[in-house]
């Protein structure tokens, strides 16, 4: 890592924010893939037995859902996809075999991450409200067995989409050397920026002048 | 019941009117299904209610509540114009060829002999027309006249199936598939029976509802058959049990009716009751009346009951006038009773027009409440809101509760419906300070004859004379009760055709009431039972399932009143010759010396089938009777009246005689005449009944089974629903001249609006089992409905058939 | 508790084999209830409340026969009353004994995450271990016939078991014993179809045509058959389904979905860690930030 200029990427509070949804997110996910298959059943046991597991599921997801959403509140401007995003995905696989040259500038955030926001926003609402619908004993009971029925596929469809996004944001993460950062200290370095985002990079320039 | 409850299964048609088999007797209802399976028997149900009885049924007939006699009439008028009767069975073994006397008549609804004021017939005349030798005169070709067969079919003449259909609102069709598949048991190798409960009794017509039906199957040749007779579905376990011993207060065990005031003289008094012979040959069974009673009076008095003193004739009551339930409750209103012993009986439920009863409740001076549990009776003097508004500091009844245990807890003899005397073993013993009712009884009678020993008083003598020799005084055990009432020889008893046969010696316990004796050598609480204990033991113990005839008997399981006899008049079963009508169906037979076969005959073993002796051998004619004769109150025919709370206001058989609207002959009080209703205030008819998840008053302090039906409510059809803007679930307010309820209405097409002599005639449907004592949900005793009436003969009250009003509450 | 005379066929959340090699002589049961039969009297109710040592609480009538109302965690069974004209002018009320079917192939099970919460034994009883039960309320997802219930006191499915522990013993199901009618009898299944066949001959001759035996094969027959007299049209009777199986949706849920999610989630590391190691990581270069 170069000793070159610090850039603030995210304040304390918004890395506060995303590790909050991150840890709910993961016990959620690790409860959920416990009770979807039988693979994951003793990951009932982090929680203290497979009931445990089942009664904290769910309070644990809506409270993902509200951090979340608090999140998402904060950076869905930054999530709007543009033109030049589109001309970036053209890129895909020379980014993919770090060979891309010439990028579109890229604000900051990149089609990908962009991409994750929404899906995530998405499937996390979708599991909200298909979870509502099947939380025993509060909910389930009011609504018909039909709608349970499509209710329990849903959830389980927009979990599968949702750890899918999980694994890629924390692989990109990891492959993206210096992005940890952003959300351990909240910068990153200034190369980085440019590098990445550098309409991004630019931007904040202007700002500091 | 004439059968048995397992030879249902022996019918091919079984009638269910008058009850509901399926939900008050489901247990016995088995023998339905059993019949319906294997011997592809059919299931009719005629009543107001499509119940649960005609849900497994294969023909279903509506009728309006309290027009059964119309029904059947109408049934015997089709069995008679299409020659649907067993002929040879008519002409042999009922009364039809009997010829009545000139003087009997049948008018204008009213019989001859009528006292309208009152209420009462003078019965003279309807008895046979006696020749000189002292014998009936008959008419064996059945055309004379004056015969019962044309009296009869001359009487019922008139109920035509279109008369039917206007008087009971059953569809004409209906009822013409009723009566045909009816009329089809009149072939000999067809047997129909007939069940019947309080459906049939509690009308102000319900002795003549079994009658019309006696008559019916008598016709049709199917009493006395295997698989047929007429059966009373008795309700509480032992029912028949207190029946045999004396639940009428003018009869003592075993039907021996009790001299009136007017019998002051012994040899009168049995002579009236020891019935001689109407017809050469016959056997008059009654002949014994004196054998039974003195062995009666043996048992209560013992050595103090001699010949000289006419074996204690004078220590026996002699009634002025019946002391039926109705009666009882009518002197307590009066105030002419200031004591009451009420044991394992809810009189404030079970007694009609609640707001009599508590009045009358409210004047006894004291009111003994003997039950194991909490009764709305015992309760009566305390207020539970609008469900019993009363002002307890009005009323001055001093109430004693002594709590008995239940039957489980007791041992002793239960007599099912089938007259099989079964003995049971407490299960448990009795919570807390509870004791047996004959521990509770014996301890006020011990504490009684002690104050009569030490103070005196009125007539001590039948108190003080009283055998009471038991064990322990204050604790009679069940088994010395049991052998008492079966009876034993007090001296040598010998065969009266050998006196060198000892039959039994002093001491021994009697087989059979043949060995009872009328000069003071036996002793038998209850003929009837004589022998259900005898020298092999306690036969009512016994539980032996083999079954030699196929047809269900179980010969060794139990013991059947009388003489272990399973079907009654079991004579019938066969032919004048001796031959069973249906060789698959064979209990008795003439195998050219006596009678024998898989039940006890019910006629001498020795009368060979020529000498001609009738099958009903308790009559004095040997014969089964279409001609009442003076059994009944009301008359020798049933007849059509309207219950005393008529939707039409005259009976459409009889228009322009208000006479005979309701029955002529039946009592009625002028308080409860009073309190009768009309049409024009209470269009509807109502009609109480039972659930099959509850036992009257008494599960309603069970947790199953108020779990199982909860709360109160009441059935009504959607015609009438939709008229009075009501919806299923609605809460509804029941309204008669006696009172109200309020309840949920279950709107149902099971309850039909019926065409009644031109008008539409609605049905409610109020079932009883709730109060304000008990774990269900509480709720209006449906008493507070039902009015004071009863039958004329046996004085059942009216519960079945009232007027009511509904609306939305 | 799983016991020891019954065999268990099959677990839910196993994915390897229960222990099969006694399962040979094992003998499919089933309880055959004859509706044609049936006098609603609810003594099997009763009886299975007595013998399970179960009591509802005392409800309200709500216009009809039906008490309790519903299933519930206390009542394994109820008897349901429908009032039909099938023939115009003829009504028929028609009593259907409700509980669990005991399907072949039980929807519950399937849906079941909770490794032995739901267990069908060899004889084809399927049985609920509440002490496995975890409460999700999948069972109830899995059930075509709308059966387990979740206790409010515990959160733990219940539903007919069939008397299990009776049967294991030789003994017939409460609810069979009580039936004063023989409306429900009980046997091995070839006894039973045999025993509805005869049933059925009956009422064909009584005029129902279409009478017939209720044993769907939509969820592989069922351990509890039923002879109906309009079989049909099942749904007179009280809305028994006419074919029912396992809702395609709870079928994909608990069947294709779990391998392929399994798969695409592994793939998905596996991508990322080769990704990784044939095409190394994304970094900035170091000149690019030289050029600031």
């Amino acid at each position: 890592m170069s000793q070159g200029k610090l850039i603030e990427r995210y304040n304390a509070s918004e890395r506060a924010n995303h590790w909050l949804v991150a840890i709910s997110f993961i016990l959620a996910a690790l409860s959920g893939l416990a009770l979807f298959h039988p693979a994951f059943f003793w990951l009932t046991n982090l929680f203290g037995s497979g009931t445990w597991a089942r009664i904290l599921h769910p309070f644990i997801g809506a409270l993902m859902f509200l951090l979340f959403i608090v999140m998402a509140l904060r950076f869905w401007k930054h999530n709007r996809i543009t033109d030049a995003d589109r001309q970036w995905a053209k890129h895909m696989t020379e980014i993919l075999q770090n060979k891309a040259k010439d990028l579109p500038e890229i604000g900051k955030y990149n089609l990908g991450q962009k991409y994750l926001f929404w899906a995530l926003l998405t499937t996390i609402t979708l599991m909200l409200i298909s979870g509502i619908v099947i939380w025993q004993p509060w909910f389930a009971p009011l609504f018909p067995i039909p709608l349970l029925r499509i209710a329990v596929l849903v959830h389980a469809l927009s979990a599968f989409v949702a750890i899918l996004c999980l694994i890629v944001h924390v692989y990109a993460s990891y492959w993206t050397r210096g992005s940890i950062r952003a959300m351990t200290r909240g910068t990153v370095t200034a190369a980085w920026a440019k590098h990445h985002h550098p309409a991004w990079f630019r931007e904040v320039m202007n700002k500091n002048r | 019941m004439t059968n048995h409850w397992v030879d249902i299964k022996n019918a091919d048609l079984i009638i269910i009117m008058g009850g509901n088999a399926a939900e008050a007797h489901p247990c016995g209802f088995k023998w339905v299904t059993e019949a319906k399976a294997h011997r592809g028997a059919k299931l009719v149900v005629v009543d107001p209610r499509f119940n649960r009885s005609a849900a497994v049924s294969d023909f279903y007939a509506p009728i309006r509540p309290g027009t059964d006699i119309a029904f059947l009439g109408g049934v015997i008028n089709y069995l008679l114009s299409n020659n649907k009767i067993h002929e040879e069975y008519v002409k042999n073994y009922t009364n039809a060829p009997y010829l009545v006397r000139e003087d009997f008549t049948f008018e204008e609804g009213l019989f001859s002999g009528y006292d309208a004021d009152k209420r009462k017939y003078n019965r003279d005349t309807w008895d046979y027309a006696l020749g000189t030798d002292g014998y009936v005169q008959i008419d064996e070709s059945l055309q004379n006249p004056r015969c019962v067969f044309q009296l009869m079919m001359q009487h019922y003449s008139r109920y035509t199936p279109e008369t039917v259909s206007q008087v009971c609102g059953t569809p004409k069709e209906a009822f013409l598939k009723v009566a045909e598949m009816i009329g089809e048991t009149s072939r000999p190798d067809k047997v129909m029976t007939i069940l019947y409960a309080l459906g049939w009794t509690q009308h102000s017509t319900g002795s003549q509802n079994i009658r019309s039906m006696a008559m019916i199957q008598l016709l049709l040749g199917n009493i006395g058959r295997v698989g047929g007779g007429v059966n009373a579905l008795r309700g509480h376990s032992n029912v028949q049990g207190i029946t045999d011993m004396n639940l009428v207060s003018g009869v003592m065990p075993g039907y021996l009716r009790l001299a009136a005031d007017e019998e002051q003289d012994f040899q009168g008094f049995l002579a009236k009751r020891a019935l001689k012979p109407l017809r050469p040959n016959q056997m008059s069974y009654w002949q014994n009346f004196p054998k039974f009673w003195v062995s009666l009076a043996k048992t209560f008095y013992g050595n103090a009951a001699t010949k000289e003193n006419d074996f204690a004739y004078q220590w026996f009551p002699k009634y002025d006038k019946p002391y039926d339930v109705l009666q009882m409750f009518e002197r307590m209103h009066n105030g002419e009773m200031n004591g009451f012993i009420c044991q394992g009986f809810n009189p404030l439920a079970a007694v009609p027009c609640l707001q009599k009863v508590s009045a009358a409740l409210s004047k006894l001076k004291y009111l003994v409440v003997i039950d194991p549990l909490s009764t709305e009776t015992a309760e009566f003097w305390r207020d539970h809101g609008e469900l019993n508004e009363v002002d307890a500091s009005k009323i001055q009844t001093e109430v004693f509760r002594l709590p008995a245990n239940c039957f489980v807890e007791e041992t002793g003899s239960y007599t099912n419906s089938g007259r099989v005397l079964q003995w049971h073993w407490g299960a448990a013993n009795g919570p807390g300070e509870s004791k047996g009712d004959v521990e509770i009884i014996a301890g006020i009678f011990n504490k009684l004859r002690t104050m009569y020993k030490q103070d005196g008083g009125t007539f001590p003598d039948p108190i003080l004379n009283l055998t009471w020799s038991y064990a322990i005084p204050d604790a009679p055990s069940p088994e010395e009760l049991a052998q008492e009432f079966s009876g034993k020889a007090l001296a040598d008893v010998v065969d009266p055709k050998d006196p060198t046969k000892v039959l039994a010696k002093a001491g021994e316990q009697l087989a059979s009431f043949a060995h009872l004796r009328d000069d003071g050598s036996t002793s038998s609480g209850n003929w009837l039972y004589c022998g259900s204990w005898s020298q092999a033991g306690n036969l009512m113990a016994r539980r032996d399932t083999s079954d030699p005839s196929g047809l269900g008997f179980y010969p060794s399981w139990g013991f059947a009143w009388p003489a272990n006899r399973r079907v009654l008049y079991n004579r019938a079963n066969c032919d004048v010759a001796g031959k069973p009508w249906d060789p698959s169906r064979k209990t008795i037979a003439w195998n050219g010396s006596k009678w024998v076969g898989f039940d006890v005959p019910d006629m001498r073993p020795d009368a060979a089938p020529d000498e001609d002796v009738g099958p009903f051998i308790m009559h004095p004619d040997g014969v089964g009777h279409l001609f009442a004769l003076k059994g009944m109150a009301d008359g020798p025919f049933p007849e059509h009246y309207e219950p005393f709370e008529t939707p039409l206001g005259v009976n459409p058989m009889h228009p322009k005689n208000p006479l005979v609207t309701s029955n002529p002959a039946s009592r009625l009080f002028a308080y409860d005449k009073a309190q009768l209703g009309k049409a024009d205030k209470f269009p509807y008819v109502a009609t109480t009944y039972r659930l099959t998840e509850h036992y009257h008053y008494w599960t309603k302090n069970v947790l199953i089974n108020s779990i199982l039906q909860p709360s109160q409510f009441i059935e009504m059809d959607e015609e009438l629903a939709k008229e009075k803007g009501i919806a299923n679930g609605d809460t509804v307010k029941v309204t008669s001249n006696r009172g109200f309820i309020r309840a949920v209405a279950m709107v149902t097409k099971r309850l039909r609006t019926l065409d009644v002599d031109g008008k539409k005639v609605h049905t409610i449907g109020i079932p009883i089992h709730w109060g304000f004592i008990g774990v269900a949900k509480k709720g209006f005793l449906a008493n507070r409905l039902t009015p004071f009436v009863g039958d004329a003969t046996a004085h059942t009250p009216e519960f079945k058939a009232f007027l009511v009003n509904i609306e939305k509450a | 508790m799983a016991l020891q005379s019954l065999d268990i066929k099959a677990r839910s959340a196993t994915t390897t084999p229960s222990p099969d090699v006694r399962a040979a002589g094992a003998i499919p049961v089933a309880k055959l209830i004859d509706i044609s039969k049936c006098i609603g009297c609810k003594a099997c109710q009763a009886a299975c409340m007595e013998w399970n040592d179960l009591r509802d609480t005392i409800g309200e009538n709500v216009g009809v026969y039906d008490n309790p109302a519903d299933l519930s965690a206390e009542s394994w069974t109820v008897m349901r009353f429908s009032e039909v004209e099938v023939e115009q002018g003829r009504l028929e009320w028609l009593i259907r004994k409700d509980g669990c079917m005991h399907c072949a192939n039980p929807g519950c099970l399937k849906a079941c995450p909770s490794p032995g919460a739901i267990v069908q034994y060899s004889n084809g009883i399927v049985d609920f271990h509440e002490e496995n039960c975890i409460g999700c309320g999948y069972c109830i997802t899995g059930c075509p016939f709308n059966i387990p219930r979740l206790s409010k006191k515990d959160n733990k499915a219940y539903k007919c078991t069939l008397c299990s522990d009776r049967v294991a013993v030789g003994l017939e199901p409460a609810c069979v014993k009580t039936c004063p009618t023989g409306a429900i009898v009980f046997g091995s299944k070839v006894d039973m179809i045999h025993h509805a066949e005869g049933r059925i001959t009956d009422l064909k001759e009584r005029g129902f045509q279409n009478a017939g035996l209720y044993d769907p094969q939509g969820v592989g027959g069922t351990h509890v058959m039923y002879v109906l007299q309009h079989a049909d049209q099942p749904q007179l009777y009280a809305g028994l389904p006419n074919d029912p199986s396992i809702s395609p949706m709870v079928a994909i849920w608990k069947g294709i979905t779990k391998p392929l999610m399994n798969f695409g989630l592994g793939m998905a590391v596996l991508a990322g860690l080769f990704h990784f190691v044939t095409q190394g990581p994304n970094e900035a270069k170091e000149e690019e930030e030289e050029k600031q």
